[in-house]
């Protein structure tokens, strides 16, 4: 065999499973879930092709309402774990010294490795009516009677915030380590305030880690299905939640398909919306972290 | 002196949110590990005094997670999962690892996005999407040729390439970084002493990737451990831990040794953390 040969098999090689992979674990699944969703059940293993399922899921408000419902408080998640973590992301690798901020890095990621459904088991203890917070503050006698502090919308957006804060920081935290402190020294010594230096020069360099972040986190949420469920209750009306009721409960894949196809694209489009607002990849986002 | 008063101000008040902060982000975990010593039925206060009942005891109605069937197959198929999707996960990503930093693959940006792209798709549609595609394809064999093929209808070899299917992004990434900062001359010193290709990769080029690939290993382990999203859908009667701990939490409510399996994960995962970065650091002194 000759050199070009062996090159050739080697590519060939090494190509094989991530053709394989991205092929029938990626393509074809969403490929079938396509076909799925575009299947119209019209009797007992009768079907028809055509828009039928995205026609009845315009029609009902309560599906679309869903949606809207799910993406938005996704957004306003993503935006307050921006808010939040911005500044502890710049603590831990600007202004902390450097022993601090290894331990303080590692703080951040060991709840990483504790699944969602622990942190969240975790705050249903916290927050339930027989939870610790009702309970202390019921002995402290601020309150007579027990508060239930689960189920609703407030809690499910701090249960949230909480399990993807971490997918925040920690891009950021890798951005924001490769800036060089001249950069800000020099921007206090032009005579810009605090806030100027932090908008005209400190975020603008963050930029790539904010956007990778935020699509993560998006991502994440708007997919999420544990915290939802056990923070939100029953009536959390998540999106995700109706997508299993179809595909698990009423066995009514075609709608399933459909609602998951349009998950996908919904989240899809927020994300390139995003990329395209902010001027950046995909590549140069997510994949540098 | 007045702005350095207010400075002073600001960093307290910026150090007192930093603290507030962490303070949020133990104070679930320290909840869900704590209930599982205490003495009472139910995981709230007040404080009814230590026990292990909630690992050891082995009656009704305290019954605890050693002695708990139910849990413990729970554990064990979650491992079975997670040592496959682990194996699986190393491999591709070792693979993927070279063909995007050595190889002259054509359109390699394109091949790039897409390997990163699974990371971004929700856990519920890979999970909705796998099992539409296997279904089909079991129903269509089985019609047309009367072939059952058991793996492809809800269960753990799904599940195992259901979870495969993200986390090898995530160890794909881990491993092409260590590989990028690979020194080629050693490489080509080792041709030059007039080692063979072969010899070269299992002495130079793997040990070099071993931090890289254990630490994802690690990683691949832990997320298959905790993923719940992509499982659900996939799981057959085989429940491994997560599924069947959220059954308990959503139906029959709890006692305390939901606590005691948090507190052992938590244990495990940490541990299992901290060995993956000190694998990691060790490539500093290489």
């Amino acid at each position: 065999m000759s050199q070009r040969d062996i090159k050739r098999l080697t590519l060939f090689l090494l190509f094989a499973p991530f053709a394989l992979w991205i092929l029938l674990l990626i393509v074809l699944p969403h490929i079938g879930m396509g076909y799925l969703a575009l299947r119209e059940k019209i009797g007992p293993r009768q079907y028809e092709f055509g828009f039928g399922n995205f026609v009845e899921f315009a029609m009902e408000p309560i599906y679309w309402n869903t949606l809207l419902r799910t993406g938005s408080m996704s957004l306003l998640v993503t935006a307050l774990a921006l808010i939040v973590g911005f500044p502890i992301a710049y603590y831990i690798a600007k202004i902390a010294n450097y022993r601090t901020r290894g331990a303080m890095f590692l703080l951040c990621l060991i709840p990483l490795w504790v699944s969602d459904l622990i942190r969240a088991f975790g705050w249903i203890l916290l927050l339930r009516e027989t939870g610790v917070i009702s309970s202390s503050l019921q002995a402290i006698g601020l309150i007579d009677a027990p508060v239930e502090l689960l189920y609703n919308d407030v809690t499910v957006v701090i249960g949230l915030v909480y399990t993807v804060m971490l997918f925040m920081i920690v891009p950021l935290v890798s951005t924001l380590d490769g800036m060089d402190n001249s950069m800000i020294e020099a921007g206090y010594n032009l005579g810009g305030s605090g806030l100027t230096v932090l908008r005209r020069i400190i975020i603008p360099y963050a930029m790539p880690g904010i956007v990778s972040g935020c699509i993560i986190v998006f991502m994440l949420t708007a997919g999420s299905y544990l915290t939802p469920i056990l923070l939100g209750g029953k009536n959390s009306s998540w999106f995700t939640e109706m997508i299993y009721e179809q595909f698990i409960t009423r066995y009514n894949w075609e709608a399933g398909a459909t609602f998951g196809f349009l998950l996908l694209a919904f989240t899809s489009l927020v994300v390139w919306l995003g990329l395209k607002l902010s001027r950046q990849t995909l590549a140069g986002t997510v994949a540098r972290s | 002196m007045g702005t350095a008063r207010a400075n002073w101000a600001f960093l307290l008040g910026y150090r007192f949110y930093v603290a507030a902060f962490f303070v949020f982000l133990a104070a679930p975990l320290i909840a869900a590990g704590s209930f599982a010593f205490n003495d009472s039925l139910f995981p709230a206060l007040p404080w009814q005094g230590f026990t292990l009942d909630w690992f050891f005891n082995d009656t009704e109605p305290k019954l605890g997670m050693f002695h708990d069937r139910r849990l413990l197959r729970g554990l064990y198929y979650s491992f079975v999962i997670a040592c496959g999707v682990s194996a699986l996960s190393v491999f591709v990503g070792t693979c993927n690892a070279f063909l995007f930093v050595r190889t002259d693959l054509p359109a390699k940006n394109f091949f790039y996005i897409v390997m990163i792209v699974p990371l971004v798709i929700p856990g519920v549609i890979l999970g909705i999407s796998i099992l539409a595609m296997a279904s089909q394809f079991a129903n269509g064999l089985e019609e047309a040729h009367g072939i059952e093929l058991g793996f492809l209808r809800p269960g753990l070899p799904l599940v195992v390439l259901g979870q495969f299917s993200f986390i090898a992004t995530i160890t794909s990434l881990v491993i092409t970084a260590r590989l990028r900062k690979f020194d080629a001359t050693m490489e080509e010193a080792a041709y030059n002493l007039g080692a063979s290709r072969l010899r070269v990769l299992t002495t130079i080029t793997l040990p070099f990737l071993r931090p890289a690939m254990i630490a994802a290993g690690i990683v691949a382990f832990l997320v298959s451990f905790e993923n719940f999203n992509t499982t659900l859908f996939l799981v057959g009667s085989e429940s491994p831990l997560t599924i069947t701990m959220f059954d308990r939490m959503a139906k029959v409510g709890s006692t305390p040794v939901l606590n005691a399996v948090s507190f052992f994960l938590m244990i495990g995962s940490g541990a299992l953390a901290l060995v993956s970065v000190l694998v990691q650091r060790d490539r500093t002194k290489v």
